[in-house]
């Protein structure tokens, strides 16, 4: 079963994150790990979106949408529960209900990708110009602001049951990779299960799919939900990384950005797309302190070069080349043996 | 009797507006079936077109209503060329590439003008009394531009030669391909004349909110979601659409005040498509243009 | 014999395109593991009349009744969801996807995991998919991948088989194993098949229902139907 990938790849490389987890604080440095945070959320966001697309060809172009309502819900949630465990479900939940409820005008009414594209990216638009707009002292909920273009604060993550324990920013970082890694082995497991191979299939041929019994529209408003969860978790982890959330993480921008990793990374795994954060956050943030080249120039090219030049991703364009090759050296050695048992026969 | 008034001209200018900031992008969605997520970028480029010219002296008038859409609608007649026509029948690489150019576009004009508003055009023509309310005569203008607009729309698809092609290739592209039509050339100047349109957007809305390097944002929900709940239809979708949408946008703002009037917009939208996934004319009107 | 139960019915079922009736009133009847084939020259309707029982057009009026639930105008997977296994014209298959994932995908969604597997290993045997096993269905040639729709039909155990031109671009070797194939399906569960290889026909078939213009026009034994002028008239589309 090829295409659908194996469980134990997701562990090999499950370990690999692992093995980074623990030599990473004596290889960077103290300000790098306060970043990595925020790096890490994103990377969950890229994540979800190479789940919801790459596997359920679900065209969501909006997955910064979910990001945000969970970075607002653990915001707003965190300041006035006061603490951060509880907050983070909350977030969870919040993205995928909301999902859940978006989901359901969008895979009831048979809304085809492309139209399925431009909503969810509209959705997005839409609570980008309504956050901004809410900064006022009326705007608030419980006793949380929600500060319009300035955004509002996000408390740290705290000890589970103790809100007065803030972690040190060593310890979010733990907590935060063994997050990602879990959130990555969920997702890894997913799409073997049943759920995910039908998944698979819609993506491939939705109304062969259709045929053979599966409710399609329920399979895709699941995964949708579920990668939007996914989203919300890691909005969490990016206002906790930044301390705080402004609209901004609602912006054209932001759901560029995760389109562009998923792109980069390649679409039809899960581990590409993650490491095309990583990869690319720290590009344009080196990018970022000159002033020659504008941050939005550069993505835009990456964008337009890899629709036209590399549109499997950088990923799948490796394994391929590698495959070949080792495909090539399969059939000369082959062809080796052959010529060699000839020779025999001759001899 | 005043406030009514007042009010409908209000409600009238939303619509105006919302038609105006999608009809470039509804005809090259309705000719193409392409959405081009650069169309924020060629209202962007519209305002700065103005703003650069009328900065040289060239006058308001002329750069508003030639200047802008011949210099956006040449800036769309390079990208389909370079890039949109390699892209056909590849739906959503066509989508992806428009973004990245969209991202271009605002790179490049940040890189030029900077990040933030350099001129600003006062909007030409005063005030109008209507009782005790007054109203911006500039906007009474623009809603006379749009009926115009749409007219010549009309009058260009039902009588030349160019409009009944166009209207043979939204039936069927495959059939009036093998008419003999050339639905490359078609396809081309399309997208131009759509840019066009976006740009002759951006130069009139110009003198109202100032240019911006990343306005495009402002304009494009909106124009996506009128053109998507229009349809394909070019003249009817975009019309029926912001009549209906632009009304609630407008009713709801007056009622709660504009943060809540996109919220309503993009609800109405959404419980639309969710009755009609093809559109409102691709429920009612299915021979319209 | 005693008559077996209906299982599938239309009551006069009609679709129209426009001005077109392409279906017209049909009244048509299935019992329990009947083998049914529907023919007709093109245009006759057969294939919207499959269309409308297969939930993938909605019938202008009439009903559709499947094991004495209404089924008219419900969704596909719905109709698939009472346990019938469908295969539409054109071949329809995950192209990304290799032959076992395809057959797995549609086992699985009535049996368990444990299950599932038994029935793809054994509809590979059956099949003689062996070969092309793992391949990408996508680059198979046009007979192996309507083989392995019908591997798709076999594997799910449907207790109603819609076959639409199951023979169609096959090599005689295979239209011969494809023959042999529905006949074995048939022990378990009820057809109806539409086709246009007389031979195939013949080598399958106990009741022929003959579409003309819409509505039925006879439905008999094959060699009843071939014996009468008017029906070869029909069928081979001879004017005189």
């Amino acid at each position: 079963m090829r295409l659908y990938g194996t469980f134990n790849g997701t562990l090999v490389i499950a370990g690999l994150a692992i093995i980074f987890t623990l030599i990473a604080p004596s290889v960077f440095q103290f300000f790098t790990i306060i970043t990595l945070t925020q790096v890490i959320g994103l990377s969950i966001l890229a994540l979800s979106l190479a789940l919801v697309w790459g596997f359920g060809g679900i065209l969501c172009f909006g997955q910064s949408a979910f990001f945000g309502i969970g970075a607002y819900a653990y915001s707003v949630a965190a300041v006035n529960i006061g603490g951060s465990t509880g907050s983070i479900f909350i977030a969870i939940l919040a993205a995928a209900i909301f999902a859940a409820i978006l989901g359901y005008f969008i895979f009831y009414g048979k809304v085809s990708d492309v139209y399925l594209a431009v909503i969810t990216l509209t959705v997005s638009l839409i609570l980008y110009s309504l956050m901004r707009r809410t900064s006022g002292p009326e705007y608030k909920i419980g006793k949380a602001l929600l500060g319009g273009f300035n955004g509002t604060g996000s408390p740290p993550l705290n000890m589970p049951g103790d809100g007065s324990a803030m972690l040190f920013p060593m310890q979010t970082f733990y907590v935060s990779m063994a997050i990602l890694i879990i959130a990555y082995v969920f997702t890894g497991w997913l799409v073997t299960t049943k759920f995910g191979r039908v998944c698979v299939s819609i993506r491939e041929n939705e109304v062969r799919t259709e045929l053979l019994g599966y409710d399609t529209r329920l399979y895709k408003l699941c995964l949708f939900s579920i990668s939007s969860g996914i989203a919300g978790l890691g909005g969490v982890l990016f206002c906790v990384g930044v301390t705080r959330v402004t609209p901004d993480v609602f912006s054209l921008g932001q759901s560029a950005l995760a389109i562009i990793w998923v792109i980069v990374g390649g679409r039809m795994t899960l581990i590409g797309p993650i490491l095309a954060t990583f990869v690319l956050y720290f590009l344009t943030s080196s990018l970022g302190s000159q002033q020659i080249f504008n941050a939005n120039l550069v993505l835009g090219i990456i964008l337009v070069v890899f629709v036209l030049i590399v549109p499997n991703g950088v990923v799948p364009t490796i394994m391929n080349w590698f495959e070949r090759r080792r495909a090539k050296r399969y059939a000369r050695q082959k062809e080796r043996r052959m010529k060699l048992r000839k020779h025999r026969a001759i001899g | 009797m005043d406030l009514f008034f007042s009010l409908a001209l209000q409600i009238l200018y939303g619509i105006a507006n919302l038609a105006l900031i999608s009809l470039g992008l509804a005809i090259v969605f309705g000719m193409m079936r392409v959405i081009n997520l650069a169309h924020g970028e060629f209202i962007m480029l519209g305002g700065y077109t103005v703003v650069v010219a009328t900065n040289n002296g060239v006058n308001l008038w002329f750069a508003m209503l030639i200047l802008a859409p011949l210099v956006v609608g040449l800036i769309g007649l390079i990208v389909e060329r370079c890039l949109i026509q390699w892209l056909y029948g590849r739906m959503i690489d066509t989508l992806l590439a428009t973004w990245g150019l969209s991202l271009l576009f605002i790179g490049i004009i940040t890189s030029i003008f900077g990040a933030s508003t350099s001129t600003v055009v006062s909007p030409p023509l005063g005030t109008v009394t209507i009782g005790e309310y007054t109203s911006s005569g500039y906007e009474l203008f623009l809603i006379f531009v749009v009926i115009v607009l749409l007219a010549l729309v009309y009058l260009t698809l039902k009588f030349t030669s160019l409009g009944l092609v166009a209207r043979a290739t939204m039936q069927n592209s495959d059939m009036s391909a093998c008419l003999g039509i050339s639905t490359s050339k078609i396809y081309m100047v399309t997208f131009s004349l759509g840019a066009a349109v976006s740009g002759l957007a951006g130069g009139l809305l110009a003198p109202i909110t100032g240019v911006l390097p990343n306005i495009g944002v402002i304009y494009i929900a909106k124009a996506f979601i009128t053109v998507i709940s229009g349809g394909s239809a070019i003249l009817a979708g975009t019309t029926s659409a912001s009549v209906l949408l632009g009304g609630v946008n407008g009713i709801m703002s007056y009622i709660t005040g504009p943060t809540f009037g996109e919220v309503a917009l993009l609800f109405t939208a959404i419980i639309l498509l969710r009755l009609m996934p093809t559109g409102i004319t691709g429920r009612f009107f299915r021979k319209s243009q | 014999m005693a008559r077996r139960e209906v299982v599938v019915e239309t009551r006069n079922l009609s679709m129209h395109f426009g001005g077109v009736r392409a279906v017209d009133n049909v009244d048509f009847e299935l019992r329990e593991k009947e083998l049914r084939c529907l023919i007709g020259p093109n245009g006759a309707g057969k294939s919207t009349f499959f269309k409308c029982l297969t939930g993938q057009l909605r019938p202008t009026s009439g009903d559709v009744v499947i094991q004495d639930i209404i089924m008219t105008g419900r969704e596909s997977h719905e109709i698939a969801g009472l346990g019938v296994g469908i295969k539409t014209q054109v071949p329809n298959l995950f192209d990304g996807l290799t032959a076992v994932e395809n057959l797995w995908l549609s086992s699985r969604r009535w049996h368990g995991d444990r299950r599932a597997n038994t029935l793809v290993k054994e509809t590979i045997d059956r099949l003689e998919l062996g070969e092309i096993r793992s391949s990408i269905v996508g680059s198979l040639a046009h007979g192996q991948r309507q083989m392995v729709e019908l591997g798709m039909v076999v594997a799910a155990e449907p207790w109603l088989v819609l076959l639409d031109e199951p023979a169609a671009g096959m090599t005689d070797e295979e239209t011969f194993k494809t023959a042999e194939l529905v006949r074995e399906i048939n022990k378990t569960s009820a057809l109806i098949v539409v086709e246009h290889d007389m031979n195939f026909i013949r080598a399958i078939s106990d009741i022929v229902t003959l579409f003309h213009q819409g509505s039925i026009f006879m439905e008999d034994k094959m060699d009843v139907i071939s014996a009468d002028p008017q029906a070869r008239e029909i069928y081979l589309g001879h004017k005189t």
